[in-house]
């Protein structure tokens, strides 16, 4: 039954300074429908949602809504165009009540003045409809996230639409209210909405949706009936194969006898990011993280290096208990950290590059040991010239670098305290193929000489030919480990994919 | 090569800063074709520019500690005003033994000063943890002691203005010996060395600067940020202190109503006007400096042209907005989005926002 | 349809949740019965216990109503006014001179105090909601303007001698409760117009804030602005009105003010940005933004008005310590502000 298409998306591109965000990329979504869209970071989903809502413009392409071609310039244009929208982070108000949330702006009325008892019966009515466990007087702040992010989606499909999407939805709920949301998405369906539902979440793209469209890189990888894709065959098309035309490095390297313990975690865990899990990198040692976006990696090392703090477990650094307060208590055991947001995490905009690079290495010196001019230069233009940064000179600041070359001065500063366990989140994101394959040659370089290092990519490629060992995270939980054999395209996606159709 | 040159001089941080206090200057010497004659008088300096340079010390001292501020959290401390006179009150109350007036000193001068920049570095350190440790805005937080420290300093003094009539105490304010140059001007120098010293000697500068444009990022570079929050506010508590001390060692007494009036308006408009955003991040410490002196050489000015002390709010009000107008972002994208206009002829493409 | 299955465990009641800013209001309202009670019993014979100090407790501080209801407002979007103050010196000041030496009808005077208010609120309104500079700056800016000008209309004191608006100002309405006096002669209490007009102005404002589409937008914006934007929420807008608002009253109140002062004069108001600043936060008005009401508002400047009568019936200490123990307070109230706020981020 070809049910009649609600949206299409035609040839959409949109570029930001130095980054091709989407290149002509097609998007069908079809009345009663629930259609996933996945890719990974940098794919271009969230883009894709905003050029559709009206948060950003777009340059070429076109938008057909029930057959007429549409421009949304705002949030608002999007509404009344029937696309209502339910975003990742709680876009509700805390300081009100749950009943105003869910009509503000929509508040009913008597005489001019807002009707607040109609409002509370009908966030009421809404709520039990729903099976929203929550009074309408409450204030929103008191109600836990799942529980926000239930009264979002509430609002959204009160306001009767014809497209609806739900950005990521499921991050905070836990299963019981993940069954609730389906129910309530399948009611949807009966009613002629058309859902996108953008995850990362496998196990609930196959519970509820249709059909799936993958993203990445910009690009449209394709569009699919849910039915008729394997689990491991959509992990493949997420992740794709890069292209690049080094085979083996790792041939070169030597094999480790010993197994020496650098850092060792056992039980730690974070509540509301990672659960309990143990860990162990050894000197010498290239270990990877994998699994998909939102599959816990991050949090996994940040737990380890004290970014966000854990509050379960023990870790060891060299086999001595270490109490690990903030990252420079991290840093002073050997440790270093290049985050996977640079932007947010990593750079310091307004210093220069040089700045920038010899940041870590100062804190590390302490407050009054100031590094001297000549030093700063010196290690700044080591690391200029060793991983290639294109930039004007070291006193230029960071932010006018592009994206890739500001990666490059963040693994330099890391580099140049000379750690012992070194993590690297995403650390070839937004770099070039050639520049990408030099770094992989270096962490196995560093590895020879001893260091540790950790290595997260979403690009298994990369991970396969530096790492000898690779931890797998799914839904924020370290589900296993692949050595020797397993290290292969198809083992990784096999133990990312994860079982058959139970967990 | 010219244009070259011209775009290289005019990008420099200083640029501005150095402009506007050139273009005051020539407003003075405009309105007072004397105004840089100096002649020595009864063994002292005298003359326009030198009153200038001397009336500016304290406000140039609290636009250091102000700067500092600004640049780590973002906010301004409006409290600086109060402390210096909380810093008089200890000074000269110690020095009178309690009298209200005394023509011996009772104490030790050091002992005096010691404790009012301790007073005053006790005002910072509650300011500096309610922002850095508590998260409070800096501006309300501040509040607090703006609106309560000429109360405790009144407090202190016992409701009284207490004078010290000893010729060491005048000092500060005056002058050291036969020295012709007014000592408040010796002193300014010092300070500004020796916090330029103190930020560049050691990584205070960078990590002040870091703190300020990322906070999270220089946490997990192994940054205290709340620490060098805090410094900053005791430090600038510090500068109060010594400020007070000297504008109390002008008039020999501790006037808790007077002492350091409206300094703080003038002190955050010396950070803006030396080209320091407001907002935080990247500082200048030598543009505050000159940010100060061309408020000073701005007030002359002002006096010059008949305009009583009064009303130089009014003018001081126009300058600032003028200058956050131009450092507003949303005001850049507005002349921006001008300039595209008139680019593209009226023919720019509305594809959404 | 599958609904039922997934019943919630919880049985949901209607338990009244007392949530912190309900909390921090009732120590606000606590706090100050446990003032004038004091005050009451402690100063006894100074008369502290008669209706009429009650009375005048309102009426000294009826213009800070109107203007401490008006930065509530503008503290519940997020922002702050410190020029109000100022504002109301210029008020003083302008109407004054207006009437005692250009004949201006004490008519005349309140469309000068209305229309010096919505001035400010709109040029301050402008650069804060369109042009996105800082609040504090902006106010800051106005406050040295407001002195400024004041000072430029004259230096020395202006005092109205006008007919009727002495007339306004010395208006009395006697009350059926009162008190009586040592022969036993009963004394009615008095009220004055000033403060009948400043409840009626603060009533229609909380109408206004708890009815009224804007008002809800105002506590929205507060809240969350990227929300509010996302939701469909013109916030600028909104911003723009609420500093309007804010000045209308702020001219609202010099106007009130003067009635009580009849003069206009440099120094007047001196400081009144702070204690209506104060008033707010003490009433329960949140510094982050969002919260807020003219109902706390109201106990925010009766505490105020309070720790003033209880320290000139008291009479040995200095004016000062009016202003320590508001600051005093005012630090109190905002460490419990950020320790609640703590603990909310944590849960």
């Amino acid at each position: 039954m070809e049910k009649e298409i609600v949206l299409d998306m035609k040839n959409v591109s949109k570029t930001f300074p130095g980054v091709k965000a989407l290149q002509h990329v097609d998007f069908k979504l079809r009345k009663g429908e629930i259609h996933a869209l996945m890719g990974e970071n940098g794919a271009g989903k969230s883009t894709l949602i905003k050029v559709l809502t009206g948060v950003h413009d777009f340059e070429s392409g076109e938008i057909i809504m029930s057959g007429a071609s549409i421009i949304n310039k705002s949030p608002q244009d999007a509404q009344s165009h029937g696309i209502s929208t339910v975003y990742q982070e709680v876009n509700l108000c805390p300081n009100l009540s749950v009943a105003e949330n869910l009509f503000i702006g929509r508040e009913p009325r008597k005489f001019g003045f807002i009707d607040w008892k109609t409002m509370k019966s009908k966030a009421a009515e809404l709520l039990k409809d729903l099976d929203i466990d929550a009074n309408a007087s409450d204030k929103l702040e008191e109600c836990s996230i799942a529980k926000q992010q239930m009264i979002a989606i509430a609002r959204a499909v009160d306001m009767k639409c014809q497209v609806l999407i739900l950005d990521e939805p499921t991050s905070s709920l836990d299963d019981e209210e993940v069954e609730k949301l389906f129910v309530l998405m399948r009611r949807l369906k009966s009613e002629g909405v058309g859902i996108i539902f953008v995850t990362h979440f496998l196990e609930q793209v196959y519970a509820v949706c249709d059909r799936i469209t993958v993203l990445r890189n910009g690009t449209l990888v394709g569009e699919y009936e849910t039915a008729e894709l394997p689990r491991v065959m959509l992990v493949a098309k997420m992740m794709g194969k890069d292209f690049d035309d080094l085979a083996d490095i790792k041939g070169d390297h030597k094999q480790l006898d010993k197994l020496i313990p650098v850092i060792e975690a056992k039980g730690v865990g974070r509540k509301g990011s990672i659960k309990p899990f143990d860990f162990v990198a050894n000197k010498g040692e290239v270990v990877g993280l994998t699994g998909l976006l939102g599959s816990g990696r991050s949090e996994l090392v940040r737990a380890i290096y004290g970014a966000d703090k854990p509050d379960s477990g023990k870790i060891f650094v060299n086999g001595k208990e270490a109490k690990i307060n903030a990252p420079i208590d991290a840093m002073k055991l050997g440790m270093a950290y290049l985050p996977e947001d640079r932007k947010k995490d990593g750079i310091i905009a307004d210093l220069s590059v040089r700045e920038n690079i010899i940041l870590a290495l100062q804190a590390k010196k302490g407050m009054f040991h100031l590094m001297s001019r000549k030093e700063m230069e010196e290690a700044a233009d080591k690391y200029i010239k060793m991983l290639q940064v294109k930039t004007a000179s070291r006193e230029t600041p960071i932010k006018s670098l592009s994206g890739g070359n500001q990666q490059k001065v963040i693994i330099g500063r890391w580099l140049l305290t000379n750690p012992e366990y070194l993590i690297l989140d995403e650390p070839t994101r937004g770099i070039d193929i050639g520049t990408k394959t030099e770094i992989q040659k270096l962490v196995l370089d560093l590895a020879d000489k001893g260091m540790s290092v950790t290595f997260i990519s979403s690009e298994v490629e990369e991970m396969l030919r530096t790492c000898s060992r690779m931890g797998v995270m799914r839904d924020g939980k370290k589900v296993g480990e692949l050595t020797g054999d397993d290290l292969s395209q198809e083992g990784v996606m096999k133990a990312i994919a994860g079982g058959d159709e139970n967990e | 090569m010219n244009k070259d040159t011209l775009k290289n001089i005019t990008s420099k941080r200083l640029f501005l800063p150095v402009v506007c206090l050139l273009a005051v200057l020539l407003a003075n010497v405009i309105k007072t074709p004397d105004f840089f004659k100096i002649t020595l008088e009864n063994g002292v300096l005298s003359g326009y520019i030198i009153i200038v340079i001397n009336r500016a010390s304290e406000l140039v001292i609290l636009a250091i500690g102000m700067t500092l501020v600004t640049a780590a959290s973002g906010g301004q401390d409006i409290s600086v005003g109060a402390v210096m006179a909380v810093a008089a009150a200890v000074c000269c109350q110690i020095l009178s033994g309690g009298e209200v007036s005394v023509t011996e000193l009772a104490s030790p001068m050091i002992f005096a000063i010691i404790s009012a920049i301790l007073a005053a570095a006790l005002c910072g350190a509650f300011n500096g943890f309610l922002v850095a440790k508590l998260g409070i805005q800096p501006m309300v937080a501040t509040l607090i002691l703006f609106t309560a420290g000429r109360g405790v300093a009144q407090l202190i003094t016992k409701g009284q203005i207490t004078y010290i009539r000893v010729d060491s105490y005048k000092t500060f304010g005056g002058y050291i010996g036969k020295c012709p140059v007014p000592t408040p001007i010796f002193l300014a120098i010092i300070v500004i060395v020796i916090v330029n010293l103190v930020l560049k000697k050691t990584a205070l500068g960078l990590y002040i600067e870091s703190v300020g444009i990322n906070g999270t990022a220089s946490r997990l570079v192994g940054l205290n940020s709340v620490l060098i929050k805090f410094l900053t506010y005791v430090i600038c508590g510090v500068m109060a202190g010594i400020a007070g001390v000297i504008a109390s060692s002008r008039i020999y007494s501790a006037d808790a109503n007077n002492i350091g009036l409206n300094l703080e308006m003038d002190a955050i408009l010396a950070v803006a006007l030396g080209g320091n955003v407001l907002g935080g991040g990247k500082f200048s410490l030598m543009g505050s400096v000159i940010g100060a002196y061309t408020i000073q050489a701005l007030t002359t000015t002002l006096y010059a042209m008949n305009v009583k002390a009064d009303q130089l709010p009014v003018y001081k009000a126009i300058v600032v907005i003028i200058i956050v107008i131009l450092q507003s972002p949303a005001f850049k994208k507005m002349l921006a989005k001008q300039k595209t206009k008139k680019l593209s002829g009226g023919t720019a493409v509305e594809g959404g926002k | 349809m599958e609904m039922g299955i997934f019943k919630s465990n919880t049985v949901t009641t209607e338990k009244r949740k007392i949530n912190s800013n309900t909390f921090l209001l009732m120590i606000t309202i606590l706090l100050f019965l446990a003032m004038y009670i004091s005050g009451m019993i402690i100063f006894k014979d100074n008369g502290f216990a008669k209706p009429q100090m009650f009375l005048d407790l309102l009426i000294s501080n009826a213009g800070l109503l109107v203007i401490a209801v008006g930065q509530t407002i503008v503290m519940i979007t997020g922002g702050i006014d410190i020029s109000v103050g100022s504002v109301t010196a210029l008020v003083c000041m302008a109407i004054a001179n207006q009437i005692e030496n250009h004949g201006a009808s004490a008519y005349m005077a309140v469309v000068i105090a209305l229309g010096i208010g919505l001035l400010y609120g709109i040029v301050q309104g402008f650069l804060i909601s369109y042009l996105e500079i800082q609040p504090f700056i902006v106010s800051l800016a106005g406050l040295f303007f407001g002195r400024g000008l004041t000072s430029m209309i004259s230096t020395d004191m202006i005092s109205i001698k006008n007919d009727i608006f002495i007339s306004w100002a010395t208006f009395s309405i006697d009350l059926p409760i009162g008190s009586y006096s040592k022969r036993g002669k009963f004394i009615p209490a008095h009220i004055y117009p000033t403060v009948i007009i400043a409840l009626a102005i603060v009533i229609i404002v909380a109408l206004v804030m708890k009815y009224s589409k804007f008002g809800r937008e105002v506590y929205a914006i507060g809240g969350n602005a990227q929300s509010a934007m996302m939701m469909g929420l013109n916030v600028r807008k909104t911003k723009f009105k609420a500093y309007i608002l804010n000045g209308f009253l702020a001219g609202c109140g010099g106007f009130l003010f003067c009635l009580n002062s009849c003069s206009g004069f440099v120094e007047q108001a001196k400081g009144l940005e702070m204690d209506a600043i104060s008033a707010s936060v003490i009433g329960g008005t949140l510094l982050s933004g969002g919260v807020g009401t003219p109902f706390g508002t109201i106990f925010g400047v009766l505490i105020k008005g309070t720790i003033s009568s209880l320290i000139t019936t008291q009479g040995s200490l200095s004016s000062w310590w009016v202003r320590i123990v508001l600051s005093a307070l005012l630090c109190f109230f905002i460490v419990l502000q950020a320790i609640f706020t703590g603990i909310k981020k944590k849960k």
